[in-house]
């Protein structure tokens, strides 16, 4: 573990709102891994009751929000110095660090329990991996230990469409590991984008983000790497039992966007970036979530139109990684 | 005597009983509908109620359906 934490007392300004624990839990995060776990559980071959796959989707979130918790309680002392995090509960005083560790760990706890008696222990236990893979890998010790903490840290991002699969099927498959791999290679791309125009803020809390440790070129040709690499992957996911003809248009055309964009920013050099105060970081920033959502909206699509015969028979040709 | 005077504490503290009322209720009332969803498989939940039912007898089903 990094000795780079600094315990800081929060100045209490008062008794916390109910929203200020909303807030712990990283709602904005939990609206991505409920719609990606929602993905991989409605995919997933088999069937659940609807009350089982509502409670799957309700712990699977409720555990990525206790390691939220977690998170903010571990880097509190970053999230004052940084424009970005400095309104988060624990450094603006509205809930103590304890109150935001004690939940988190109540919350771990129940999560993993319920998700495994609503749904298989398989489940539970890749829920309460990738806890700890959040809290502890990369809050704990990557995140202020490497500059490849976002790569790293990005897994546990990744595993909510795998355990909504798991929560159907009990086992792991090619789809289940190429969802995973979709959003871990995305990741890192979508990160050092949103690190290049939020420089200071990295900077003034002494986190190893590639653009402190490496500089600006060297993270903009990281971007464009990890975005050819992301490609086969997403490609990938359409020649499986997931994918067809829409996802495969779809993410075509998604990731020649999403390299044109990692290429206009490599091409990019410093001085043309603050010119236009980061234009083209901040549009491939924007668009990498719409990335995101659009693919694993492209796979609920395929698995709604599966339904009908005719779209079935004619997309069972593309699947051709359906074997393994 | 009663407290008459209302403070912004008040209001915090209230929101944040109403909200975990709300919280607990929810789980509760999930839980309940996990162990329906459980323990009736996906069909309805019969059972003896005081009198005997043959149609609820796995030995009965068995015997009529020979």
């Amino acid at each position: 573990m990094s000795d780079a934490r600094v315990d800081i007392p929060y100045a209490q300004t008062g008794d916390a709102e109910f929203r200020d624990y909303i807030a712990l839990l990283k709602p904005r995060v939990m609206s991505l891994v409920v719609f990606t776990a929602l993905v991989g559980l409605l995919v997933a071959p088999g069937s659940l009751h609807p009350i089982e796959g509502l409670a799957a989707i309700i712990f699977i979130a409720l555990g990525a929000g206790a390691s939220g918790a977690l998170n903010m309680w571990w880097d509190a002392d970053i999230d004052a110095v940084m424009q970005r995090t400095a309104r988060r509960p624990i450094p603006a005083g509205k809930v103590t660090p304890q109150e935001a560790m004690s939940l988190g760990v109540a919350l771990s706890g129940m999560s993993v329990i319920m998700l495994w008696l609503a749904t298989n222990a398989l489940a539970g236990f890749l829920l309460a991996f990738t806890i700890f893979f959040y809290a502890v890998i990369y809050s704990m010790w990557l995140k202020r230990a490497t500059p490849q903490n976002i790569v790293i840290g990005g897994a546990a991002g990744a595993f909510p469409p795998m355990i909504g699969w798991v929560a159907v099927t009990g086992s792991l498959s090619l789809e289940a590991c190429l969802m995973f791999m979709l959003i871990f290679m995305w990741t890192p791309p979508h990160f050092w984008a949103l690190a290049l125009f939020m420089k200071s803020d990295y900077h003034k809390a002494n986190v190893p983000m590639l653009t402190v440790t490496h500089g600006r070129k060297a993270t903009r040709t990281h971007i464009l790497v990890y975005t050819v690499a992301l490609v086969p992957f997403a490609l990938a996911a359409g020649f499986t039992s997931i994918g067809g003809p829409v996802y495969l248009t779809t993410a075509l055309a998604l990731n020649l966007m999403f390299l044109h964009g990692a290429w206009a920013i490599w091409r990019r050099d410093e001085a043309t970036a603050e010119a236009d105060a980061y234009r083209v970081e901040k549009r491939v920033f924007r668009f990498s979530l719409y990335y995101l959502f659009v693919h694993f909206g492209a796979i609920l699509v395929e698995a709604a139109l599966a339904s009908l015969p005719a779209y079935a028979e004619f997309a069972l040709q593309f699947k051709i990684l359906e074997v393994f | 005597m009663a407290i008459t005077r209302e403070h912004e504490l008040h209001r915090r503290r209230s929101g944040r009983n109403v909200g975990l009322a709300l919280v607990l209720l929810a789980f509760i009332a999930l839980v309940f509908g996990l162990t329906i969803a459980k323990v009736s498989g996906g069909s309805t939940l019969q059972a003896f109620d005081h009198s005997y039912r043959p149609v609820l007898d796995p030995d009965n089903v068995r015997f009529q359906q020979r």
